[in-house]
């Protein structure tokens, strides 16, 4: 266990490496995380950002063969210690994925599935924060007529704010948000960064990406990935302007990935 | 060809308008071949079930138009005896024996069958594909007979040393029925868990579920048509299974008091009965209705399972 040393570190990974059988797909990353802000990971494919992302709440576990080495503090605790319960981990971490992946139940079932494992029984108590959880994920005016429908009956862009919705309806304090636009269309790709800029304001949330232009607009750190190393990470105007590494300024200008 | 049309006039359009306007013969033969062998094959199928239907149909709704006998007397009447005076034909005990061994059966077979491809597909992967799976399928090509024999030589022997009873009875007949239906309804139900899209687990314990809360709510909730279809083709075979049930179920015509009596069901009654009679007889007619409602009865279970499937689809 580390102590922190800012205030308002959140996260910090201190020379994370995470192996699937022998091969290395993250390599010795250390940076911070703050509370409160938007980070952004870029870089081309099998670059380990995903990997890396999967990492924070323990998600890498279902891959038998996969060992993480180093250690990834969250609040203060690491979180590969045998002592951290990995199901209130993932409370506290939430994650969205790539693709929308709703349950076969219904919207309001969806939503309420995560607190009423973690022991909540009071109806009206669900009721609301059904409510707040839509609300706060731009979804309660589309679906508050139908939240008995099935999830599937929403589009794809509903689909993904209703998981972002079922993560937020857990109260956690991270956001780890996979790619949660590349399969939609610009509206509701549109829709998605609007409100990850504004959840910014009570959760801390990393955004894998590979739009470039998305990481631009919404984050405030970009943290720049290439063969499982953390090139370069840093404010995202100046990962965009000014970056100081070559490799970086290679990529964010299109000449590769 | 008479589909010209006008303003396409040049020299090379024609050419063109004549290709695409002329027939290949060996392409046009072999199509023709084709769809004729296709449409025999399910003609002959079509002729088949119809003809099948009808004979036994026929056969079967004699009993009431020809011989007589009231539908709803043959239905409910609790007394069989086709050769007293007068004859009675109440199948009552034959129709309940049937739904009660198949009910039984299922009750006993289900939770096992499911909860063995949860094992295999969610638990113990590996093992479970390697391993239980072909043994499992293995377990399919038992001949009943096979399985009435083991139920006759130690089930029954079994039960009757355990309750002191005469040993062949319903229970006997449901946990053979069961035995042979668990391989069918653990490799559908294990198809149908395996279906569902990893990422619903994935969903699942990003949001902080257990393991076991995963199965129950996020992976057996999705896959519950494919396991209820799972469930009804092992009824629907039970229902029709003959041979291993007779060997143990006793076959009176007495109403069962409890599970350890002995009863009959309609395929047993059939079979035992069908070499005593003469063609033509109102016995013999009888036992055709019987063969009619087990023919109904499987329609009634082909409905389910489309019904299933659809709702499937929908989901």
């Amino acid at each position: 266990m580390s102590v922190l040393t800012m205030q308002d570190t959140i996260i910090k990974t201190n020379n994370v490496s995470v192996y699937y059988g022998e091969k290395q797909a993250v390599k010795n990353i250390s940076m911070d995380i703050e509370r409160n802000s938007v980070t952004a990971f870029i870089g081309p494919s099998g670059c380990g950002k995903s990997t890396l992302l999967r990492s924070l709440n323990r998600m890498n576990d279902l891959v038998p063969s996969c060992r993480v080495t180093g250690s990834i503090v969250v609040d203060g605790i690491d979180i590969n210690s045998e002592q951290v319960n990995i199901e209130s981990l993932r409370q506290i971490v939430g994650m969205v994925f790539q693709r929308a992946n709703p349950f076969f139940k219904s919207i309001y079932e969806n939503i309420a599935f995560a607190p009423r494992f973690h022991g909540m029984t009071d109806r009206r108590e669900l009721d609301e924060l059904v409510e707040t959880s839509l609300r706060k994920a731009a979804l309660w005016d589309e679906v508050k007529d139908r939240l008995r429908d099935s999830a599937l009956s929403l589009s794809g862009g509903q689909q993904q704010r209703l998981c972002i919705a079922r993560a937020i309806a857990m109260q956690p304090t991270i956001l780890l948000l996979d790619e949660p636009a590349s399969a939609l269309d610009p509206i509701s790709t549109m829709k998605i960064e609007e409100l990850v800029m504004q959840l910014k304001e009570e959760y801390t949330i990393v955004i894998v990406t590979h739009n470039l232009h998305q990481a631009a607009r919404i984050s405030d750190k970009t943290a720049f990935f290439l063969l499982g190393e953390l090139i370069e990470m840093d404010e995202t105007g100046k990962i965009f302007t000014s970056p100081e590494n070559d490799k970086t300024e290679a990529y964010i200008s299109g000449r590769f990935g | 060809m008479n589909h010209r049309i006008e303003g396409v006039g040049t020299n090379r359009q024609s050419l063109i308008a004549r290709k695409m306007l002329t027939y290949n013969k060996r392409q046009f033969t072999e199509n023709m071949t084709g769809r004729t062998i296709a449409m025999l094959c399910a003609a002959l199928l079509v002729i088949v079930v119809l003809s099948i239907t009808y004979f036994i149909a026929s056969k079967g709704l004699s009993t009431f138009f020809v011989d007589g006998v009231s539908i709803s007397e043959f239905l409910t009447q609790v007394k069989w005896d086709p050769e007293g005076e007068p004859a009675l034909y109440g199948v009552f005990p034959f129709i309940l024996g049937s739904f009660l061994v198949t009910a039984l059966a299922a009750v006993i077979a289900a939770p096992l069958g499911i909860g063995a491809a949860i094992f295999m597909t969610e638990i113990f992967p590996g093992f479970g594909k390697k391993v239980l799976k072909p043994v499992i399928e293995l377990l399919v090509g038992i001949p009943s007979v096979v399985y009435g024999y083991v139920g006759l030589t130690l089930l029954v022997p079994f039960i009757r040393e355990q309750f002191d009873v005469l040993g062949f009875s319903l229970l006997a007949g449901g946990l053979v029925l069961a035995l042979m239906i668990l391989p069918t309804i653990t490799s559908v139900a294990t198809d149908a868990i395996e279906a569902v899209p990893q990422d619903l687990r994935n969903a699942s314990l990003a949001l902080g579920a257990t393991r076991w809360q995963t199965i129950w709510n996020v992976v057996l909730h999705s896959a519950l048509p494919g396991c209820l279809t799972a469930v009804v083709l092992g009824m629907a075979r039970a229902f029709g299974e003959a041979l291993a049930v007779q060997m143990v179920i006793g076959n009176t015509t007495k109403l069962p008091g409890s599970l350890l009596d002995p009863i009959s069901t309609l395929t047993s009654g059939i079979t035992l009965n069908m070499g005593n009679t003469i063609q033509g007889t109102p016995y013999n007619n009888a036992l055709w209705s019987m063969a009619l409602l087990l023919l109904l009865m499987s329609f009634v279970f082909i409905m389910i399972l489309r019904f299933l499937g659809r709702k499937r689809l929908v989901k």
